[in-house]
């Protein structure tokens, strides 16, 4: 491959993921104008994992629920992130949130309406409040439609079906990225002078998942090899309602928004188990507290036939729940042939969100590899040991936004733009390759597919010592024979050469997620050790940061961020802020049953 | 009740290709694209297939499948029990690999739309019913079913003549958004060639997502190209009083 005829653009901020958190960050950093801007994705535009979000966007704009405020926000999502969160990135996050969900109206964004005519706001789980901004059951895909339109009238060029997969380094600091065209297979090489990491999760780990194709995880494995710090890895979250059967549709996402408009869930014996595992939210606790109920009482011999709970609607009204709920009518009539008006339905918990990541600075967004920010699913800081549902897409707007900022400071600030080396691009080139020269390799697939099963019975929704040893046993073994995955046919649009990188940077975040897991011996948020079934204070003071060195994973403690004592005063009070009055009453919020 | 699929799928690219046939255990429930996933995963790693949510969502995963333009995630097998399933790559747009076609065309489409224009600084006051009629719009997942089944694209390939029927529901979107002060009317009617539609349907009968495409997105836009361009009262006194009121629905 000639260096000289490779495909060669240069920009001042490339954003990497056309997600909601890329495109909020490529329309900020074009916003002045004078910087130039790029964005790619893997798949076409508009069609990134957000698109799948439903229930929608949480921000303390109190349209429903008037005593609502930043400080409620902050308190919840700290008790929810049982504190492991960066305290300053919550603060930023729930001060922000609102200006973010009615900036996109004014982009065409089109939110359910309250009777006064203002934006709809709906309850969820550990929300103390009715806060989650939404368009009946389809709020992601109106938030990137809306980014998406609003990015496209705008001076930033589109990589679309391109796969990035290294990012390129003078020195120490970031210096661009390249990958080749899914369509043809021909290579691309990006310079920048700061890029924003806004890649996503890694859901695919794990077989059961309500993920897009798209959650590999790319952009933190190549983050973490080019010597960024990730953090909390074994945070995994576990939605509680993924649908089961049909076997084909298991681990698609039931919404929260079921139990938010008064779905309710009972085990085989016709009981609201909730009752007794959390007497004040019941449905409306917690993902981690709900999603282990569910699996309590299954190991109990009180599951569904395929082993999940029910969820039930159908006490509401036909029309309500259609309007409401639209897509969860339909996806569960026309996939599982249920009719969720007239009957009860099964559910048990599927993957759904990494908590770790990428750490990234609370208010720059920025990375520990200069010229690198993060933001989205991809970065740490937000959500501790457990996300709070909603937290998400109002995540990827306040810092999409921020990194996109601060990325374009930094790209101005730069007095040189960075160089690249051609043997970095020679050796990319020749790994990119390299399958091509094993046509009976391992077969990707195969390997993946090992993979998750290795993920998913050692190490998801409860773990242990002994288990968790096993499974990373199993993972370096994968390792090991995943550097002989080979490829037969060529490169145009060939999705098994695709997998091959895909499968890399899932074995080494899975490791990861295993060793994070072995680390903290305790129980946490989603993260649950039947070896150490408490949450355990002195384990709280930490965070775990995995660094790549030649020998392997490095694992260090650092302690969690202290909060000023104006935080801390919220944090500590008995009941959320602004619902003193109505504290004592049973139900949290007030629902209609 | 077999206990095996039979699946014809085309292998080819621009150059040529045919059907090849590939058989696939049963599983309950199973989708198009399940089958489809399979075959990659044991016979043919390298079919071409685009997809991203399977959970009709993302609208990447459009095929004709018995030469209907359908979501290959949301198709089920057991409707085809007893038959072989054909699936084919969308006709209307120039192939690249197997069931992966070049859609490239909708997004330099997309990008002659001009964006959003409200006069007024947000938040809106508006009231359900305002925005019910254009929600229906926000529906749309931009699989490009729709544009691969009209005819004006697909037989007569008059795609620089006619934005298709998904940009007709973009325009219809903008259009009657009640905070949209920009004049989309001569663009619909010119360069965006809504006079070519000639109101089939076929758009609409294909929508995964149900959008009427051509009762309420179409066909009130011809409306408001024929009061402006043809009915001179109209027109006065959509030019005293700003656009609007002439399409509020009856
Ligand atoms: C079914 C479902 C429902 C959900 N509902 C909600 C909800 O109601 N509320 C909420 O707050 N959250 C919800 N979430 C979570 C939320 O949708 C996601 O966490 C969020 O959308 C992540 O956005 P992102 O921009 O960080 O990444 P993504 O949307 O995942 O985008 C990642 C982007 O990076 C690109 N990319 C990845 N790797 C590469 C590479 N190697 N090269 C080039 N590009 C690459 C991808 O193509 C994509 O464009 C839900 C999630 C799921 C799965
Ligand atoms: S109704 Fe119009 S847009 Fe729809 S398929 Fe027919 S001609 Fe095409
Ligand atoms: S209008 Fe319907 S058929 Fe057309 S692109 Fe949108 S969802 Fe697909
Ligand atoms: S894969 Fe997303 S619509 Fe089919």
């Amino acid at each position: 491959m000639n260096i000289e005829t490779m495909e060669t653009h240069a920009f001042d901020v490339l954003v990497l993921g056309s997600g909601g958190a890329g495109l909020r960050a490529a329309v900020e950093a074009a916003s002045e104008g004078g910087v130039s801007v790029a964005i790619v994705g893997k798949s076409l535009l508009g069609k990134a994992h957000t698109v799948m979000a439903e229930g929608g966007a949480a921000a303390s704009i109190g349209n429903v629920d008037a005593p609502d405020s930043w400080q409620t926000h902050f308190y919840d999502t700290m008790k929810s992130g049982h504190y492991i969160n960066n305290y300053r990135t919550v603060e930023v996050f729930a001060k922000e949130a609102p200006a973010r969900v009615l900036e996109l109206e004014q982009w065409g964004a089109v939110f359910d309406r309250t009777p006064e005519g203002r934006i709809m706001q709906r309850a969820f789980g550990g929300h103390s409040f009715r806060r989650l901004a939404h368009i009946g059951d389809r709020t992601g895909m109106e938030l990137l439609r809306t980014l998406q339109y609003k990015a496209i009238s705008m001076d930033i060029k589109v990589f679309q079906e391109v796969t990035i997969t290294r990012l390129l380094m003078d020195g120490s600091r970031v210096a661009g990225a390249m990958g080749y065209y899914r369509a043809d297979g021909h290579f691309i090489l990006l310079k920048a002078k700061a890029i924003v990491l806004a890649t996503g999760g890694w859901g695919k780990v794990y077989k059961v998942t309500s993920n897009s194709w798209e959650s590999t995880g790319d952009g933190a494995a190549m983050a973490y090899r080019i010597g960024a710090d990730l953090k909390d890895m074994e945070m995994v979250q576990f939605h509680p309602t993924g649908m089961v059967w049909p076997p084909g549709v298991a681990g698609l996402l039931v919404t929260e928004g079921v139990r938010g408009e008064g779905g309710l869930l009972y085990n085989s014996e016709k009981e609201r188990f909730m009752k007794r595992y959390d007497p004040e939210r019941q449905e409306l606790s917690t993902r981690d507290v709900v999603a282990r109920s569910i699996f309590k009482e299954v190991q109990a011999g009180r599951g569904t036939p395929h082993g999940g709970a029910w969820l039930d609607i159908s006490h509401k009204k036909a029309d309500f729940i259609k309007q409401k709920l639209p897509g969860m009518y339909e996806q569960i009539l026309t996939l599982g042939d249920i009719d969720i008006t007239k009957q009860p339905f099964e559910v048990a918990p599927t993957c759904h969100y990494q908590m770790g990541g990428v750490q990234a600075h609370a208010e720059t967004c920025a990375t520990t590899v200069p010229g690198l920010f993060a933001a989205g699913e991809v970065a740490c800081g937000l959500h501790g040991a457990n996300r709070l549902g909603g937290n998400s897409l109002a995540d990827i707007l306040v810092f999409g936004r921020r990194a996109g900022i601060a990325a374009r400071d930094y790209a101005t600030s730069l007095k040189k733009a960075p160089e690249i080396d051609d043997t970095q691009v020679e050796a990319e080139v020749a790994r990119i390759l390299e399958p091509f020269n094993r046509p009976d390799g391992e077969n990707p697939y195969a390997i993946h597919q090992e993979l998750q099963e290795a993920m998913s019975t050692h190490a998801a929704i409860v773990r242990s010592e002994d288990d968790l040893k096993v499974g990373l046993n199993k993972i370096l073994s994968l390792k090991e024979r995943a550097k002989r995955m080979g490829i037969k046919g060529g490169r145009v649009y060939n999705p098994g050469w695709h997998a091959v990188f895909d499968v890399e940077n899932m074995l080494l975040l899975s490791e990861l997620i295993v060793r994070g897991a072995l680390e903290r011996k305790e129980s946490r948020g989603g993260h649950w050790r039947s070896d150490y079934p408490d949450e355990l204070p002195e384990m709280g003071k930490w965070n775990f940061v995995h660094q790549y060195s030649e020998d392997g994973d490095r694992i260090t403690r650092v302690p969690v961020p202290e909060m000023p004592p104006e935080l801390a005063e919220i944090c500590a009070r008995p009941v959320a802020p602004g619902r003193e009055k109505v504290a004592g009453s049973s139900q949290v919020p007030p629902r209609k049953e | 009740m077999a206990d095996e699929f039979i699946l014809s799928i085309f292998r080819g690219d621009a150059d040529g290709g045919q059907e090849v046939e590939y058989r696939v255990p049963r599983v309950e429930g199973m989708v198009v694209l399940d089958a489809v996933h399979h075959v990659q995963a044991h016979e043919a790693q390298d079919l071409a297939v685009r997809w991203n949510c399977k959970a009709a969502h993302c609208g990447s995963c459009s095929a004709e499948i018995n030469g209907v333009p359908k979501l290959m995630c949301k198709t089920r097998l057991d409707e085809y029990e007893g038959q072989t399933v054909h699936i084919q790559p969308m006709k209307t747009f120039p192939i690249i690999k197997d069931l992966v076609t070049d859609v490239s065309w909708n997004y330099e489409v997309a990008k002659k739309i001009p964006a959003f224009h409200p006069t007024v600084a947000a938040p809106f006051r508006m009231q359900q019913w305002d925005v019910d009629r254009i929600q229906e719009f926000h529906h749309c997942i931009e699989c490009f079913l729709c544009q691969d089944v009209c005819h004006v694209l697909r037989d007569h390939q008059e795609k620089s003549q006619y934005y298709g029927p998904r940009f007709m529901v973009k325009m219809a979107e903008f259009e009657m958004h009640p905070m949209d002060r920009a004049d989309r009317i001569p663009q619909i009617k010119n360069e965006g060639g809504i006079g070519l539609c000639n109101v089939t349907k076929c758009c609409t009968s294909v929508c995964p997502q149900h959008i009427h495409i051509t009762d309420n997105a179409i066909i009130p836009l011809k409306e408001r190209v024929a009061d402006r361009y043809y009915d001179p009262i109209r027109n006065f006194f959509r030019k005293l009083g700003g656009k609007g009121d002439e399409s509020q629905p009856e």
